[in-house]
C-alpha cells in the first residue's frame, strides 16, 4: 500500500552529508516516489572531516574521502548544478541550467561553505587558501608537501587549530593569527582555550593572540607575507583563511522562507518558517545550514556546524518528510562534536557556550587528559573531554536530564581544589574564527540575527 | 531460616545451567539491596549508565568493608581494579603495543596463526567419535594465542597452561569445600607466572624479538616505561582476563549453536555471518556474567534507590544483556539480530581491553569447527557447569561426532 506521504516528488538540495544520510533514510522508510538530488559540486558526496586532518598529513588522499553509502539510493542525481531559487508557489526548484523541479516536498541541505578573506585581490595570490572542499585539501596538501618556508593560519577555530597541527606534525613552521584572546575559544569559552594556548605553544605554533591580519602581501602574484594589527609582520608562503563558515542560503533570496546569514530557520521537526514565523509543511531542512529549537537550550534556535547533528537532523527530517503528523518525531538529539589536534581527541557534548560556569570535573591540564563541565543558571549544559571520550555517555545523561551544575562529586580522578568558575564565553564578534555552535535567539523570523552570548 | 537473597540464589550452583529466570526476577525487582547489603543491578540501562559513571570505582579498597582478596599476592592490583587515573595511565601504556593507534595490526597479525592452533587443534578431532570440547579445543586455544601475542616460546606454553588452570581454579568456588588450598596454589601460580614473565621481559629487554612483551620493554611511549612489577601484573592480567572468558564463550557458542541446529547449518554455509553471530553470542551466553567489584565513590541514585558509598555494586551483565527494554524478544537466540550494543564486553572505561583479540578468535574457532567437523551431538543437555557464576561456561561439553 502506498501512502501520498510515501508517494510523490522530493527533491533534495545539497548532496553532501546530510543530503546523502536524508536520501538513504527516505527509500528506508519506504519513500517510493521519484527522489532526485541537487549539487553543485561535480564529485559523490564526501566525508570533510578528513580533509583538516588525514588528508593534510598526506596520510589520505582528498579524492579517497567518499562517504559510503549505507543502503542503495535510487534516485536522479543532478551534480554539478546549482540549485538558484526556489519558488515555494508553484513549487519548484530552480536550476543554473535552467531546469525547473517540481516537488511535493523539498529538503533544504546546502550547508555552508568557507569565509573567504575579505579582499579579493589578495585572496587571489597564489598561496592563499581556504578548507571547505575537497579540492581545497588537495591543492593545500600539495603545496604543504612542497615543503613551505612557513604557513599562516588566519583564525583559531577547530579548523584553524587543526590545520595548525597537521603543520606542525609535518614539521612546517606555522603561525596562527587569532583576533579573540585564545584559540577555541568561541567554541570552549575562555577558561578551557588557556589550556588551547598552552597546547599550540608547546607544540611550536607560533600563536598571535588578540591581533588581525591586517593584509596580505604579494610579489608577483605570489603571497610573500602578511602584516598584523599590531604593526609585527612575518614571511609566509601559504597562508589558509580559517575565519568559519557562510551558510549557504543566498539562493534561497526571495522565495519567503525564514533564510538568513544565521541559517535556515525551522520547527523542532525540521519545517522550514517563512518570513513572518509560520511554518510550512511540506519544505524541510537539515545539517550546517539549519537552525532550530533546543529545549535543553531554552528553545532558542540553534545552528551547530556538527558532523552527528547533520546525520541525525537528516534522519530525522526524512522520517517526517514521508510520515504523517503524529508519526513525526522531534530533532532533539544532544549536539556532539569531535576534533583531534596535537596528538589529542576533543570531544563536547551539549553547547559549552550556552553556559555561565565551568568545572574541570575530572582530570587535570598538565596530564592532558581531562573532562570539563559547563553549567548555565546552576544546570549541566555541555561537556568536554580531552582524550576522556568513554566518559562522555555519562554527561551527556546529566545534560539531557537537566543534572544540577555543578556535578555531583566523588569522580575517582577529581582533583580537590578544582572549583566551579566562570567560563568566559566571548562575544563572537570579537572572533576571527566563527563559532561552530551559534545561539541565534528565540524567534524564527529572519530579521532577528542578533548573536547571543551565553551567560 | 531467612528467606534467601536473590543473589544467593543466583550463585547457587543449582542456578548455574540456567540462571536467565532469576535474572528476569532481578529486572522486576529493580536495584535490589541484599541482605548483606551489597546492591545488584540487572537492568541495561542502568548498568550502562553506572559503567559511565566516573563515581562508580573499580578499586576494591573502595569498599566501605574491604574484603580480603583471596588473589592477593603481594603485587601492586593490576589496571582492572583501579580507577582513573592510575587505571588510564596503565591500560595506556599496556594498550601501545597491542591496539590502534600505536599498532594497528597486531592483532591481524595473529590472524594465520589463531588459525593454524585452531586448525591444528581441529585436525586432532576430526577422527574422533567422542570428544571433550573444552578439554580438547576450546582450553588450549586462547592460551596458546596469548602466549604468542606476549612472545612466550613454545616449549614454554605448557607451563603457562598449568599456571593457566591453577588461577582459573582458584576462581572457582564450590559451596560447602574449603577454598583456602585452590585459593593457596593459585596465589602461588599467579606469582609464577609474574616472575616468569617479568623474567622474559628482562631477556626481551636485551634482544627484542618483535613480541609484545619485546615492545612493552623497549618502545615507550610518552608516558615512560612500565615497572617490572607492573609489567608483570599486567602481563598476568592479559593471561587471565584473555583465558577462561574465551574458553567459555567458544563453548558457550557451540552449545548454543547445537541447541540451533536451524543456525549451525546456516553458520557453516554462510561463514560471513559468523562475525555477528559472536555478537549475539556475547549478549545471550556472555562468558562474564556480572562484575562483581564495583562500589560507589559517593551516596548515588541508581533508578531511584540511593546507593550508599562504599556498597558493594554488582552489576549482572547477562541480565541486562537480556532486558526486554533494549533488545526486542531478548530470550531469542537471534544471530541476525540488529543494533546488538551488548554488555558482554562490559562498557566505558573499563571495557574489554581484549576485545579485538577475543572476537577474531571466536570467529576463527567456531568456522574452523563448523568447517571441519562433522554431525555433532551433544551427549548432554545440560553440560556440567563450572561452578563460578561469574564466569559461566560447561566445564566439559562432550560431543559425539558422526562423520559426514
Ligand atoms: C575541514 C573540515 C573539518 C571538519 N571536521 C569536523 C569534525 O572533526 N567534527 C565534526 O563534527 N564536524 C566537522 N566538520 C563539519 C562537518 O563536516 C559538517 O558539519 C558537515 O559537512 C555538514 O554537512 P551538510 O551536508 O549539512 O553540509 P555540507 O557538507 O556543507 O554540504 C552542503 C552541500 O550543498 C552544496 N550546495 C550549496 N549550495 C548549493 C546550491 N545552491 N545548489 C546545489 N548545491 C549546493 C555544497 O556544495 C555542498 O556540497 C568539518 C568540516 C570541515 C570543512
Ligand atoms: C570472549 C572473551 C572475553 C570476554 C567476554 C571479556 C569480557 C570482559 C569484560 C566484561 C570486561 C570488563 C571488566 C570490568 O568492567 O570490570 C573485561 C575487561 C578486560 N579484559 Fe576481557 N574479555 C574477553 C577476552 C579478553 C582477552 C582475550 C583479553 C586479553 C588479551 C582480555 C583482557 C581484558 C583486560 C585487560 C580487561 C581489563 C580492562 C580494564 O580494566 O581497563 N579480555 N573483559
Amino acid at each position: 500500500m502506498t501512502t501520498p506521504a510515501r508517494d510523490g516528488r522530493i527533491v533534495v538540495v545539497g548532496a553532501s552529508l546530510a543530503g546523502l544520510r536524508a536520501a538513504e533514510t527516505l527509500r528506508e522508510k519506504g519513500f517510493t516516489g521519484e527522489l532526485t538530488l541537487v549539487g553543485d559540486e561535480p564529485v559523490p558526496p564526501y566525508d570533510r572531516p578528513p580533509l583538516s586532518k588525514q588528508v593534510l598529513l598526506g596520510r589520505v588522499a582528498a579524492g579517497d574521502c567518499g562517504l559510503p553509502a549505507r543502503r542503495p539510493v535510487d534516485a536522479r542525481w543532478k551534480l554539478g548544478v546549482r540549485a538558484t531559487g526556489l519558488d515555494a508557489t508553484r513549487k519548484r526548484v530552480l536550476l543554473a541550467d535552467g531546469e525547473e523541479l517540481p516537488y511535493d516536498r523539498v529538503l533544504i541541505a546546502t550547508g555552508t561553505r568557507a569565509r573567504p578573506w575579505p579582499h579579493p585581490e589578495e585572496a587571489a595570490l597564489d598561496g592563499v587558501f581556504t578548507l571547505r572542499t575537497d579540492e581545497d585539501a588537495a591543492r593545500l596538501a600539495a603545496r604543504l608537501d612542497a615543503g613551505p618556508r612557513r604557513v599562516l593560519v588566519i583564525g583559531a577555530g577547530f579548523t584553524g587549530s587543526e590545520i595548525a597541527s597537521a603543520c606542525r606534525e609535518r614539521g612546517l613552521p606555522v603561525t596562527v593569527a587569532e583576533r579573540g584572546r585564545a584559540p577555541l575559544i568561541g567554541a570552549l569559552g575562555g577558561t578551557a582555550a588557556a589550556f588551547a594556548t598552552r597546547l599550540q605553544r608547546a607544540h611550536g605554533v607560533d600563536l598571535r593572540c588578540g591581533v588581525t591580519v591586517t593584509s596580505l602581501r604579494g610579489s608577483g602574484g605570489r603571497l610573500t607575507g602578511a602584516a598584523f594589527s599590531d604593526g609585527s609582520s612575518i614571511d609566509a608562503d601559504i597562508a589558509v583563511v580559517a575565519l568559519g563558515a557562510v551558510r549557504n542560503t543566498e539562493w534561497l533570496d526571495g522565495s519567503g522562507l525564514a533564510a538568513g546569514p544565521r541559517g535556515v530557520a525551522c520547527d523542532a521537526g525540521c519545517r522550514v518558517f517563512t518570513m513572518y514565523g509560520i511554518v510550512t509543511d511540506d519544505v524541510f531542512v537539515a545539517g550546517d545550514v539549519a537552525r532550530f529549537p533546543h529545549p535543553l537550550f531554552e528553545y532558542q534556535m540553534i545552528a551547530l556546524e556538527h558532523w552527528g547533528n547533520a546525520v541525525a537532523q537528516a534522519e530525522v527530517a526524512a522520517h517526517n518528510m514521508v510520515s504523517p503528523g503524529p508519526l513525526r518525531r522531534p530533532h532533539l538529539t544532544v549536539p556532539a562534536f569531535w576534533s583531534s589536534q596535537f596528538g589529542l581527541n576533543i570531544k563536547s557534548v551539549g553547547v559549552p557556550t550556552f553556559s555561565d560556569q565551568v568545572i574541570l570535573a575530572q582530570g587535570r591540564p598538565e596530564d592532558r587528559r581531562l573532562v570539563a563541565v559547563y553549567g548555565y543558571r546552576g544546570r549541566i549544559t555541555a561537556a568536554v573531554t580531552v582524550d576522556r571520550a568513554k566518559w562522555l555517555d555519562h554527561y551527556r545523561h546529566l545534560i539531557e536530564t537537566g543534572a544540577p551544575f555543578p556535578p555531583a562529586p566523588g569522580a575517582a580522578d577529581f582533583h580537590a581544589g578544582h572549583e566551579p568558575v566562570p567560563s568566559d564565553v566571548p562575544d563572537p564578534r570579537v572572533l576571527s574564527h566563527g563559532p561552530t555552535v551559534a545561539l541565534t535567539g528565540h524567534l524564527p523570523d529572519r530579521r532577528l540575527t542578533l548573536l547571543r552570548p551565553g551567560g | 531460616m531467612p528467606p534467601e537473597t536473590l543473589f544467593e540464589r543466583i550463585t547457587d550452583f543449582a542456578a548455574r545451567a540456567d540462571p536467565y529466570p532469576l535474572y528476569a526476577e532481578l529486572r522486576d525487582s529493580g536495584v535490589a539491596r541484599q541482605a548483606d547489603g551489597s546492591y545488584l543491578v540487572g537492568t541495561y540501562h542502568e548498568i550502562s549508565a553506572l559503567l559511565h559513571d566516573p563515581r562508580v570505582s573499580s578499586d576494591p579498597r573502595s569498599r566501605a568493608e574491604p574484603h580480603e582478596d583471596p588473589a592477593a599476592t603481594g603485587l601492586p592490583p593490576s589496571f582492572i581494579g583501579l580507577d582513573d587515573p592510575g587505571h588510564d595511565r596503565l591500560r595506556r601504556m599496556v594498550m601501545r603495543p597491542f591496539g590502534p593507534p600505536h599498532s594497528p595490526h597486531r592483532i591481524d597479525e595473529l590472524r594465520g596463526e589463531i588459525q593454524r592452533v585452531a586448525g591444528e587443534l581441529a585436525d586432532a578431532l576430526v577422527a574422533k567419535d567422542r570428544f571433550d570440547l573444552v578439554d580438547d579445543f576450546a582450553f588450549p586455544l586462547p592460551v596458546t594465542v596469548i602466549c604468542r601475542l606476549l612472545g612466550v616460546p613454545e616449549g614454554d606454553v605448557p607451563q603457562m597452561h598449568t599456571w593457566a588452570d591453577a588461577v582459573v581454579a582458584g576462581l572457582d568456588f564450590a559451596p560447602g569445600e574449603d577454598p583456602s588450598p585452590r585459593q593457596r596454589a593459585a596465589r602461588e601460580a599467579r606469582q609464577a607466572m609474574g616472575l616468569y614473565l617479568g623474567e622474559l621481559a628482562e631477556q626481551r629487554r636485551r634482544a627484542p624479538t618483535g613480541d609484545m612483551l619485546s615492545a612493552l620493554v623497549h618502545e615507550p611511549g610518552p608516558d615512560g616505561a612500565l615497572t617490572r612489577q607492573e609489567l608483570m601484573v599486567s602481563a598476568v592480567l592479559l593471561l587471565i582476563a584473555g583465558h577462561e572468558t574465551t574458553v567459555n564463550l567458544i563453548t558457550n557458542g557451540m552449545l548454543t549453536l547445537l541447541r540451533h541446529p536451524h543456525e549451525y547449518d546456516r553458520l557453516r554455509d554462510h561463514p560471513e555471518e559468523m562475525p555477528a553471530a559472536v555478537e549475539e553470542l556475547l549478549r545471550y551466553e556472555p562468558p562474564v556474567q556480572l562484575l562483581p567489584q564495583r562500589s560507589p565513590l559517593a551516596d548515588i541514585e541508581v533508578a531511584g534507590v540511593t546507593v550508599p558509598r562504599g556498597a558493594p555494586l554488582i552489576l549482572v551483565l547477562a541480565a541486562g544483556n537480556r532486558d526486554p527494554l533494549r533488545f526486542p524478544d531478548p530470550d531469542r537466540f537471534d544471530p541476525r539480530r540488529p543494533d546488538n550494543q551488548h554488555l558482554g564486553f562490559g562498557s566505558g572505561v573499563h571495557a574489554c581491553f581484549g576485545a579485538p583479540l577475543a572476537r577474531v578468535e571466536t570467529h576463527l574457532a567456531l568456522t574452523t569447527l563448523l568447517r571441519r567437523l562433522g554431525d555433532l551431538r551433544l551427549v548432554e543437555d545440560s553440560p556440567e557447569y563450572r561452578r563460578s557464576p561469574v564466569l559461566r561456561g560447561p566445564r566439559h561439553l562432550h560431543l559425539e561426532q558422526h562423520r559426514r
